[in-house]
């Protein structure tokens, strides 16, 4: 068909008629181009004066003032994270004559190194030869001084005042407030480029990030007069910049300096959560790193610092090290059999130092070689008696565990207001399925009784458990920010509802578990009354110990080793606790990645913080009526609360709380 | 190793100047023109080293492939036509789906190494299609060959409207007409297919997006909105028309420089051009358009098959489309529409893509007819 078809095509008539229709599209083509060049004729010939008039009238434009980030204060209005001036020097590139010459002679006035000459490079071959280019920021007084008196050796250099951000605490917040740097061409496609006009640094981590957006503010803008070089003349309007809303933690900044105190250098983490509403009181990753290094652009040898060190600084581990859980989970464990109703209080279970599924031949053990006898509930969590709860476990099954601890946080993101949490590992069929082609064995059902196998769990997590048992299972997820302030206003709490109804149906239940935790304490054979953590104590606290091991058993002998140091480098110490027990306002959780024993490692780490929160109270817990459950209470704003927004007096030495702000000082040690 | 070298060397060079396969004026003339464009890019990017340098490697990349493609014969390529087609609808369907958002518009497809606009792709498909399609059939096309055709253009240009991309869909589109105009078809079926375009306007503003409806809004009134949508129009206008008959000289355009201009290294670069040459380096640019377009014609004319001589001709049409919307739009006369300046205007894939295009063409020329 197609041949045929072609037979009778007249080619040479085709080509003629190309020929004529080519022609005509030209024609065409010409007539389009000449109504093309009459427009420009118009505009450059007839209009010319007019259009010349206005592009020399074409003076004013419009620049964007950035506005002053917003500041960060502890719950007593202590700053946390400050805007300072500083002054940096820029290059006009085109007022440069020879900038080999300059670069390598200004290094005797102002020291560079090689990264501000890379940095300085990189930039300027973005730049057009007449805007600025930092050259070095946060010049020292000395440089500045130095470069006044050198200055006329330089055309086309200046020294440039901007705002800068300094965090006084230094490591302590480090993986809190997180840190600002400097916007780079990844930034500029995310960010919105009408409001970040003019701003030089993006929060990259930490509260900086997740609350970049009331930190930032509104940009206001000046009408300026330039002159045909582009330089301002003078400034014809100015409408002011919004500057960023200031944020209120919930942390003291004395509960969290002995929070990380107490790690005492060893790493781990600790989490501190009101379980009346979520705020977290204390929030600590041990090592930190210095955020203020990331300001204004980190060296690469200080980076390189951080980043081989075996210890991880720049790792957040209460919100991002999942380690497993081990007994701590076994209250939690108990809540469920009694909510489910496989186990009443009083039922015992026999411990004889073994426990075996019925006909299987993997045996699983005890802590203690026999066992600890019949033990009830209350018993059991005090004992943390294995067996009870390989039992429990495996009478409840694994779906109904998975759900139960769900219900609980574990598995999933606790929502807290910080990017970058952990799930998790929460052990169930359905996670199972997605690692592996087996199915779900028993075993790993009676193991995951007692918090190991594939168990894995933050820090933040089980610090949102914990006070969410704490709080009678009303659950709220994590807040750090408490209350938000706008420039030259009281500050305004931030609403943090329940995040669903309480998970304990029963108060009876509570109290059951209340007092196998409160005899973790207490009680004789307590794993923390063993090692003496809460004598003396003034409140009544509840608490549990886990000790989880780092490998796997590979025989069925004990081990007879008992020396710290060699059990440190096998065990992940847990203690999780709450005081006081009657109406409890403080959960903690503190987990060393090397520590010998739960209660003994961990445990004064946890009184630590609950002694530093008893004296920021003023030493006493403040009657339960004065704050309302589920309401924030807002802190006196500071004196120097008027004149917020911008800097403020750098008065405070770095690392140290200023006495000034504290009303009391921690005692240290408190009660022998 | 050398001597290998550089007896290759010599025999290639023998063979092109004897028997070029590639159309030496056309090549001087798309040179002269990148030259051009790299000064007024110069210029407007205030001296930016980098952005020369990349724009440089855009035009030696599309050299390399200009060299490349004008190898392989217009019969191959009409082998492939279908193929190229749907390959690249298919692509157009994957951007729908997974391309990455920018600046409100999904075009790019990120290939980790670079990204690019599947859509450029369509720009030299789509006239090869209609070229295929016509290539065996009887000419002056009949109204069930014109309404195919018209589906084969229809199909790109919707899903890249979609994106939406209002400039290259048009580009598309006048690719496939030309070919079609081109292949003969009736005048009075020209007219009232135009007619029948024309009818449709008043449905087509409404489907336009509320932005598009802005720019053509603001076209009408430029003054009504001086600081938003009319901002474009009135600083280009004002680099046009203050550049007057000469121009304020190269490097000396203050519009550009005090950043008044928008986007003056993309769209509106060839505001920094008549702001800076005037009208003589406008009608001296136009001209040479004129020259580009007029040779492909040409060569066109002189091609071997009905594929050949449509998609040639289809080729240097659609350059005037570039030309004539960019360089109205900057003198205020057409609507904002992102449809760059060839070969003047700053990155993209524009460059590439046109180069390939003149790429088809040299092997055209290369199999041109044989005179006796």
């Amino acid at each position: 068909m197609a041949l045929r078809r072609r037979s009778i095509k007249d080619t040479r008539g085709e080509s003629a008629l190309f020929r004529v229709r080519a022609l005509a599209g030209f024609v065409l083509i010409l007539l389009g181009l000449s109504v093309l060049v009459s427009r420009y004729v118009y505009l450059q010939v007839h209009r010319h004066d007019e259009f010349a008039l206005r592009s020399e009238n074409n003076r004013v434009k419009p620049r964007a003032i950035p506005p002053a980030r917003g500041l960060i204060f502890d719950r007593n209005g202590v700053l946390l994270a400050d805007n300072v001036p500083a002054f940096r020097l820029e290059v006009v590139p085109e007022q440069v004559p020879d900038m080999k010459t300059m670069l390598s002679a200004i290094r005797d006035v102002v020291p560079l190194d090689d990264d501000d000459i890379d940095a300085f490079k990189k930039q300027l071959r973005q730049n057009r030869r007449f805007d600025s280019v930092p050259l070095k920021l946060h010049l020292t007084e000395d440089e500045i001084a130095r470069f006044a008196i050198n200055r006329w050796r330089f055309p086309g250099l200046d020294v440039v005042p901007y705002l800068t951000r300094r965090y006084p605490y230094g490591s302590l917040f480090a993986h809190v407030v997180g840190y600002v740097g400097r916007i780079d061409a990844d930034d500029m496609n995310r960010l919105d480029a009408d409001r970040y006009k003019g701003t030089s640094h993006v929060g990259r981590s930490g509260l900086e990030r997740s609350y970049e957006d009331m930190l930032h503010g509104e940009p206001g803008y000046e009408l300026v007069e330039v002159n045909a070089d582009g330089r301002v003349q003078r400034v014809l309007e100015t409408h002011p910049p919004t500057p960023g809303k200031n944020l209120y933690l919930g942390i003291d900044v004395r509960v969290q300096k002995a929070a990380n105190d107490a790690f005492d250098g060893r790493p781990g983490s600790a989490v501190a959560i009101d379980p009346r509403n979520g705020q977290v009181l204390a929030m600590v990753s041990v090592p930190s790193f210095d955020p203020n290094l990331f300001v204004n652009g980190i060296s690469r040898a200080d980076y390189a610092t951080y980043t081989a060190a075996e210890d991880k600084p720049l790792l957040n581990r209460a919100l991002k090290s999942a380690y497993p859980p081990g007994s701590t989970v076994k209250p939690f464990l108990a809540l469920g059999g009694l909510k489910y109703g496989i186990r009443r209080p009083e039922d015992t279970v026999l411990s004889t130092g073994e426990f075996c599924i019925p006909g299987q031949q993997r045996c699983y053990r005890d802590d203690v070689r026999g066992g600890n006898g019949t033990v009830n509930m209350v018993r059991a969590i005090q004992l943390s008696t294995n067996t009870y709860f390989y039992k429990l476990a495996l009478d409840m099954g694994i779906d109904r565990l998975a759900s139960w601890m769900g219900s609980l946080g574990f598995g999933k993101k606790t929502g807290i207001d910080l990017l970058g949490e952990a799930e998790g590992i929460l052990p169930s069929r359905e996670w199972k399925a997605t690692r592996s082609k087996y199915g779900w064995f028993p075993g790993e059902t009676v193991i995951a009784g007692i918090g190991q196998g594939y168990w894995n769990v933050t820090s933040l997590q089980l610090a949102h458990a914990t006070a969410t048992f704490a709080g009678h299972g009303t659950p709220y997820e994590p807040r750090l920010v408490m209350a938000t302030a706008a420039v030259k206003e009281r500050p305004v709490p931030l609403a943090n509802p329940p995040s669903g109804p309480s998970v304990i149906r029963k108060p009876s239940d509570w109290n059951v578990v209340n007092q196998g935790m409160e005899a973790v304490i207490y009680g004789a054979g307590g794993t923390a009354r063993e090692a003496g953590v809460f004598n003396g104590f003034p409140y009544v606290v509840a608490g549990k110990s886990g000790t989880a091991e780092r490998f796997s058993r590979r025989t069925n002998d004990y081990d007879t080793n008992k020396n710290t140091a060699y059990l440190a480098t096998r065990h992940r110490a847990w203690f999780i606790a709450y005081t006081p027990t009657e109406a409890p306002r403080i959960a903690v959780v503190a987990m060393l990645e090397s520590g010998a024993w739960g209660a003994a490692d961990a445990g004064p780490i946890v009184r630590k913080v609950m002694e530093a929160w008893l004296a920021a109270q003023g030493g006493a817990v403040p009657a339960q009526n004065t704050p309302e459950k589920g309401t924030v209470t807002v802190p006196n704003a500071p004196e120097e609360f008027e004149d917020t927004p911008v800097a403020t007096p750098a008065d405070m030495p770095a690392g140290l709380p200023s006495d000034s702000s504290s009303t009391a000082a921690p005692e240290d040690g408190g009660n022998p | 190793m050398i001597e290998v070298l550089q007896l290759r060397l010599q025999r290639f060079l023998r063979r092109v100047m004897t028997r070029p396969r590639i159309d030496l004026p056309l090549a001087f003339g798309l040179l002269l023109l990148g030259i051009c464009g790299l000064m007024t890019l110069y210029s407007a990017s205030g001296g930016s080293v980098a952005m020369i340098t990349s724009q440089a490697a855009r035009f030696v990349m599309g050299a390399v492939l200009l060299l490349l493609i004008s190898r392989i014969p217009p019969a191959v390529l009409r082998g492939w036509t279908p193929w190229l087609y749907a390959g690249s609808i298919a692509l157009l369907l994957v951007v729908a789906t997974l391309g990455q958002v920018r600046s409100g518009s999904k075009r790019w497809l990120d290939l980790g190494v670079l990204s690019f606009q599947p859509s450029e792709l369509l720009k030299l498909t789509v006239p090869m299609m209609v070229a295929w399609y016509l290539h065996p059939r009887q000419l002056p096309p009949s109204w069930k060959d014109i309404i195919a055709v018209g589906i084969l253009i229809a199909i790109p240009a919707g899903l890249i409207a979609e994106q939406p991309d209002l400039g290259t869909a048009l580009l598309v589109s006048a690719a496939g007409a030309f070919a079609l105009f081109l292949s003969g078809m009736a005048w009075w079926k020209i007219g009232s297919l135009l007619a029948a375009v024309g009818g449709m306007i008043p449905v087509a503003w409404h489907f336009m997006r509320e932005y598009q409806r802005n720019r053509v809004r603001t076209l009408l009134d430029p003054e009504s909105d001086p600081l938003g949508n009319g901002w474009h129009i009135i600083q280009s206008q004002i680099a046009v028309g203050s550049g007057g008959t000469f121009g304020k000289g190269w490097q000396h355009g203050t519009q550009s420089r005090l950043d008044f201009l928008p986007e003056h290294t993309t769209d509106f670069i060839f505001a920094v051009f008549s702001e800076e040459f005037g009208l003589i380096g406008v009608i001296g640019i136009m001209a040479l358009y004129a020259f580009i377009i007029g040779r492909c014609l040409w060569i066109a004319m002189e091609a071997r098959d009905t594929y050949s001589r449509l998609l040639a001709g289809a080729i240097g049409m659609s350059f005037f489309v570039y030309v004539f919307v960019n360089g109205g739009m900057v003198a205020g006369m057409l609507p904002v529409v992102g449809v760059p300046m060839p070969l003047v205007s700053y990155g993209g894939t524009s460059a590439v893509s046109l180069l390939t295009g003149f790429g088809v063409l040299m092997s055209i020329y290369a199999n041109r007819k044989m005179h006796d």
